[in-house]
């Protein structure tokens, strides 16, 4: 295990906004740090969840089935597959990174993580009901349908890009 | 609290489908704890971090300070406001969705609610330190442009295409 630079700067950086709100208010900083607490103990089932798949996916599937489905050679079915499980899957985005980047490290293309995280996290068939009730039928399907559409184009530039 | 103690139940029957598929195939328990683990630590580098801002997200701009500063600007100046609004607190999408209808009952444009609900979803301050963990700069830096580009056009198409009068009553 290794301690990356990124690791360093978030961390720093959070210390000094906490320092900040200290400052500021000692009442309000502890507050933020019992929601912090609060948050942890909500979002780790999901993290060990994830951690424990990601173990599993590389334990039992094999990087020809993953790149066979999700790599280079896939295409665009590939990229509108992890669309599509993108839209119907509901997982915070906060696990849905490292289980990305356990994807791309098992030989899912670029273009397929971009159009799986961009359609995980703005389109939502679960979360549709709510949001056909907040917001109205025809603007909530035209939310959802056009963020479909967006995930993919946005996953065929960062491919190009970066692929 | 019902859910924390459901999330938790859960947690526990994966756990135990872990153990069971740990004992069946033996030959690959060496590959998959060490990449478990692997994964897990370098979450617990930063989690702390992240929940630490999101915390102090909640407690210092709260859902009423975005709502007084949401809808009062339009145009490219607006749509600027609105990314930067949807990117600061904190909460899952569905949080979002009663605060957006109650703001475009009050004069928010059609356009600024969905860039709004669109960073709110995808370019979250606090998961994006997540993303910079995992995925690189690069990457985090190309999807924010393109998302931020593409969901402001988005958001004049559905402008266009859906009337503000069904909000209204």
């Amino acid at each position: 295990m290794d301690i990356s630079i990124t690791v360093i700067v978030i961390n720093l950086f959070v210390l000094l906004s906490l320092a900040i709100s200290l400052f500021k208010s000692k009442e309000k900083t502890i507050l933020s740090l019992k929601n912090a607490l609060k948050s942890l103990a909500g979002i780790m089932p999901y993290v060990i969840i994830i951690v424990l798949g990601i173990g599993l996916m590389q334990g039992f599937l094999s990087r020809e089935i993953i790149s066979g489905f999700l790599g280079e050679g896939s295409g665009f079915s590939g990229v509108f597959l992890a669309g599509l499980l993108g839209a119907i899957l509901y997982i915070p985005a906060i696990v849905s990174f490292p289980l990305t980047a356990s994807l791309i490290e098992n030989g899912a293309s670029i273009m397929v993580a971009a159009a799986f995280i961009t359609t995980l996290t703005m389109v939502g068939l679960v979360t549709l009901p709510l949001e056909i009730k907040e917001l109205g039928k025809k603007f909530a399907i035209l939310r959802n349908l056009f963020s479909f559409i967006i995930a993919l184009i946005i996953a065929i530039i960062i491919g190009v890009f970066l692929g | 609290m019902k859910k924390l103690i459901r999330n938790y139940l859960c947690l526990s029957i994966v756990i135990a489908i872990f153990i069971v598929l740990l004992f069946i195939f033996p030959q690959n328990k060496e590959s998959i704890i060490e990449n478990s683990v692997n994964y897990f630590f370098e979450m617990a580098l930063i989690l702390p971090a992240v929940m630490i801002l999101m915390g102090l997200f909640n407690v210092w701009i709260s859902e009423k300070t975005v709502a007084n500063y949401l809808g009062k600007q339009s145009g490219l100046k607006g749509s600027l406001i609105s990314v930067f609004l949807g990117a600061l607190p904190t909460g899952p999408l569905y949080v979002a969705f009663p605060l957006a209808s109650s703001m475009i009952k009050k004069g928010a444009s059609l356009s600024n609610i969905v860039i709004f609900l669109s960073a709110w979803a995808c370019l979250k301050i606090p998961q994006e330190l997540v993303e910079l963990q995992f995925l690189g700069w690069k990457f985090m830096v190309l999807r924010w442009t393109l998302t931020v580009i593409l969901v402001v056009i988005m958001g004049a198409v559905i402008e266009k295409l859906v009337s503000k009068n069904s909000f209204v009553g």
